[in-house]
């Protein structure tokens, strides 16, 4: 049997198939949504970038006589000039630190629990729905609940209006987030990694251990780190609780003293700084959120960053 | 000698004897398994030997995986299944009351359809299973390594890169791979579910001259979707085919027939078996 050429075929010539090939503009419309696509992506970097150069020319002045001197001076509502973010970076390094150590660790026990042992029970389903509904509430829903059980039920072991109890309250904001994206991280472990380890004679524990936990690793990290970033960034909770507004005279002291005495975090001098008068004011503010959006952003790079180096693809 | 009546293509089938009195490894005594309110499997009752090779073969649907996995307790991952009747193990009811389903695992391993070595390095997928048992000397591991991978034909090929993401392995080794692994815990049984279906048809054949071998030392229970395969390395073959429910429109597996592998190929009891392995039916 004779094979046809596609130019012979139902009588083309060649010349017409060439022009039908090479025919543009016909996906008109698919240019036009293009661009407006692009037009949209344009705007939401345009203002990210408004934001950035803004609050650069803003805080100039500041960068330009005393930036050392800015990042280390203590919170001063009184005087422009001698006012610094330097108790607010160390406040919010340390609520960082707390949440780390609380709603982190907190936070992967109940997703494992719940990913790997809760099965199916209405319990756990119960639990799994409330989890969802709590990261959805409002932050400073978060500071009553500081403010209520950490700062006063709790005042004994917190010792009030500490960095302990805004470092409880952000573990609080932050806990159902950590939840979630562990619980993400742990599904995303294909199901044969499980029945391999079980089949070899593993318990349920030496499976998690060895094998599961290990292989969600990066998914927690990344999703941990971008709940630190979301905590460093809350002015709420930690108000609530009662951060220093005004000038905080303690702040060069020990650990052990900032950890028991009265605090301050960057997101709230910044509230502090906002509220007063006068262009050196302005400055100041500007400054400091500069100071929190590169922290901030820092982390999720961070958090970019170990994404693309650990990533697994199964 | 059984002939497929379209294609001319004859089977072939080993004429090794089988012998009823090598001793019995599992039994299953009215096995039935539910998912939720769905009967999957029902009365299916096997008698499986000590070193021999037994083939669960029939059409998708059949619940001869479903089987498979009540030989090592993996039914108890899926939440909904509830199995009936008994699988006595040297006489012992694997779903009997204290049963331990790690235990058995330990005793009876399995190598999953799709190849699914730990994301690590040969070497410590091969001594996971060991570490558990509470194996520790380097030495000692290292020869578990050498003879698993010996016994799954693969030392060759990796005693070199032992230290090397087992996920570089080609799909073919990756399944030897598995079956070292399930090999180093020293088990009674090895279950494969399918163990070939994802692989070419020369690493099929590496792996099923490798289950004769493995065959004089272990008792295995393999699965398949392919006939050949079950006429070329079993010893006994069951089976298995669907029949409808009236009342729910679902599917239950049913066993139909459980003979040697010479006899099922040949002159079958039943005439849905004649029917299916020559190609008619399912």
């Amino acid at each position: 049997m004779a094979f046809t050429t596609p130019a012979t075929m139902g009588g083309a010539s060649a010349r017409s198939i060439t022009e039908g090939l090479t025919k543009r503009g016909a996906d008109r419309k698919g240019k036009i949504i293009e661009g407006i696509l692009v037009g949209l992506l344009g705007l939401s970097l345009l203002v990210l970038l408004t934001l950035i150069v803004d609050l650069l020319t803003s805080s100039w002045s500041v960068w330009t006589t005393r930036p050392g001197d800015f990042l280390t001076t203590n919170l001063n509502s009184q005087s422009a000039a001698q006012a610094g973010v330097g108790q607010a970076i160390r406040g919010t390094l340390i609520l960082c630190g707390i949440v780390i150590l609380v709603a982190f660790p907190l936070g992967i026990a109940c997703a494992v629990y719940l990913e790997e042992y809760a099965g199916r029970s209405w319990f756990a389903k119960i639990i799994r729905i409330n989890v969802r509904n709590l990261a959805g509430v409002p932050s400073i829903v978060y500071g009553l609940l500081g403010l209520a059980i950490f700062v006063q039920a709790m005042s004994g072991f917190t010792g009030g209006r500490t960095v302990f109890a805004g470092g409880l309250a952000l573990s609080a904001l932050v806990l159902p987030i950590v939840v979630i994206t562990t619980s993400e991280a742990l599904r995303a472990v294909p199901r044969s990694i499980r029945e391999g380890a079980l089949g070899v004679g593993a318990t349920p524990w030496e499976t998690v251990r060895s094998h599961v936990l290990p292989s969600a690793a990066p998914g927690i990290l990344t999703g941990t780190v971008l709940s630190l970033a979301r905590a460093a960034g809350e002015a709420a909770p930690v108000l609530l609780v009662g951060a220093a507004t005004g000038l905080l005279r303690t702040g060069n002291q020990s650990l052990m003293d900032q950890l028991q005495g009265p605090f301050t975090a960057l997101p709230v001098a910044i509230f502090s700084y906002a509220r007063q008068p006068g262009e050196d004011f302005r400055s100041v503010t500007a400054a400091a959120s500069l100071v929190l959006l590169a922290m901030v952003l820092a982390m999720n790079a961070v958090a970019i960053w170990l994404r693309n180096r650990y990533e697994r693809k199964w | 000698m059984a002939q497929d009546q379209q294609t001319g293509i004859t089977l072939e089938v080993p004429s090794k004897a089988v012998s009823d009195e090598a001793p019995m490894v599992f039994r299953t005594e009215d096995l039935e398994v539910h998912y939720g309110p769905f009967r999957a499997v029902r009365e299916v009752n096997l008698d499986i030997r000590q070193h021999e090779i037994t083939a669960l073969i029939g059409p998708s649907g059949c619940g001869k995986s479903t089987v498979l996995r009540c030989f090592d307790r993996m039914n108890d991952l899926i939440e909904i299944a509830r199995v009936g009747g008994k699988v006595l193990y040297h006489g012992v009811d694997l779903y009997g009351p204290n049963v331990d389903p790690v235990e058995v695992r330990r005793r009876v391993g399995m190598v999953f359809q799709k190849p699914n070595p730990f994301p690590k390095s040969i070497y410590d997928n091969l001594t996971f299973g060991p570490r558990l048992s509470g194996i520790k000397k380097k030495d000692e591991l290292d020869n578990i390594v050498e003879q698993s991978l010996k016994s799954a034909a693969l030392w060759d090929e990796v005693k070199d890169r032992l230290k090397s993401s087992a996920l570089g392995l080609s799909g073919g080794q990756q399944q030897r791979l598995c079956i070292a692994r399930c090999v180093a815990v020293k088990p009674d049984v090895i279950l494969m579910d399918e163990p070939c279906s994802s692989l070419d048809p020369i690493a099929t054949a590496r792996i099923e001259d490798l289950m004769k071998e493995l065959a004089k030392e272990y008792t295995i229970i393999i699965v398949t979707h392919n006939m050949q395969q079950a006429a070329r390395v079993s010893d006994r073959t069951a089976f298995f085919t669907t029949e409808v429910n009236e009342e729910s429109d679902r599917r239950t597996g049913v066993l139909v027939e459980y003979n040697p592998t010479s006899k099922m190929f040949s002159n079958p009891d039943d005439t849905r078996t004649e029917q299916y392995v020559t190609g008619r039916f399912g």
